[in-house]
């Protein structure tokens, strides 16, 4: 008992350190709320205890107890539903929303990770069951690293170029250098957006990841992320300076415009580098025979 | 839940009322350009909408 006892600690451990290490790797910082983190955290130890009490089950041998494992294995499941509603709930009272697209990325993000605990708990524990306690230590610290390492998906800087773009009018267009953005009446506005707005360009680098920053929902990343580091001077009751995100139509690339309350291009831009290309946006169009025809 | 009209044309407001004519919105008629942005503005935060400028001495008001 005591030799399963050591496994099934280690396993423990490890698993939730994984856990908690992944919570804090998330740049969003989200959740940002201790209780948030709390019922993530304790989601994250259940998963590591059962990650970790898979092998003395299966070594004892104790088939129905692994049975049982795998049932639980399936309520995880719903933490994706969990953050899913949670997120969607909270998104209607937001005056710049995440999207759909940036929610279910979050959402599936989250129940990916419980995983990635049950594996790492179920690797350590399998490790010291075969040869001792001392290897835990380097089994764990490896499967973290692994885990944080592979799971982080890529940024947009890696696929498009971000360049600083003038913020002008052409009569009562507003543009971001030859990006129409939308039609302002007011001269105030006007003067205000002329002063304090901040443009800049989004340029693909190729074809997918032009698709990429076709999709609204990407769009809607970019600005939900730019928003919620820089600020905006949007209000309920006074939609003109909101953030906009458009597409020069013949050559593919994005204008966005914000009026934002710090007004410091230089981050906007790295912000913008920084934001995650969403699952389920990514272009792939090169990946396919005619894609990569079509783009000669 | 929050209903309301979104994407269509809530006001018009004009100093050329030639330029305009029927539709089941408003039309507010103003004086001279200074007063027609004046209107607008109102309108716009009282409607919480978006004031657009159709260059024609027009301005309309959307929300979006």
């Amino acid at each position: 008992m005591d030799k399963y006892l050591i496994v099934i600690i280690c396993g423990i451990v490890a698993g939730f350190l994984a856990r908690w290490i992944m919570l804090r790797s998330d740049y969003r910082h989200y959740p940002t709320h201790p209780h948030g983190q709390l019922v993530h955290l304790a989601i994250g130890f259940i998963a590591a205890s059962l990650g970790a009490v898979a092998v003395p089950a299966i070594m004892k041998p104790d088939f129905v107890a692994v049975t049982f494992l795998v049932l639980a294995a399936q309520q995880f499941r719903d933490v994706r539903n969990m953050e899913r509603e949670n997120l969607s709930k909270l998104e209607e009272t937001k005056l710049i929303r995440r999207g759909t697209d940036y929610i279910e990325g979050i959402a599936r993000v989250f129940e990916a990770r419980n995983y990635l605990v049950i594996l790492t708990a179920l690797i350590t524990s399998l490790v010291v069951h075969r040869w001792g306690w001392p290897y835990a230590f380097v089994t764990g610290p490896l499967c973290i690293f692994l885990s944080t390492r592979l799971m982080s998906g890529k940024q947009l800087g890696d696929v498009v170029d971000v360049v600083p773009g003038r913020v002008h009018f052409q009569g009562s267009l507003l543009m971001v250098e030859d990006v129409v953005i939308m039609n302002v009446a007011l001269p105030q506005i006007k003067e205000k957006i002329l002063k304090e707005g901040m443009g800049v360009i989004i340029k693909p680098k190729n074809d997918d990841a032009r698709l990429t920053l076709d999709a609204p929902g990407q769009r809607q990343a970019i600005i939900h992320d730019v928003v919620s580091i820089l600020g905006s001077k949007v209000d309920t009751a006074e939609p003109d300076l909101m953030p906009l995100a458009r597409k020069q139509l013949d050559k593919g690339y994005l204008g966005l415009f914000i009026v934002a309350n710090e007004p410091d291009l230089d981050y906007l831009m790295e912000i913008i580098r920084k934001v995650p290309v969403l699952e389920s946006a990514r272009g792939t169009a090169l990946k396919s025979f005619y894609g990569r025809k079509a783009a000669d | 839940m929050d209903t309301g009209l979104k994407e269509v044309i809530l006001a018009v407001v004009t100093w050329n009322p030639a330029k305009v004519s029927g539709g089941w919105c408003p039309v507010f008629i103003a004086q001279d350009q200074k007063e027609m942005e004046k209107i607008s503005l109102l309108l716009a935060r009282i409607l919480g909408g978006m004031v657009h400028d159709l260059e024609n001495d027009v301005f309309i008001i959307v929300k979006h």
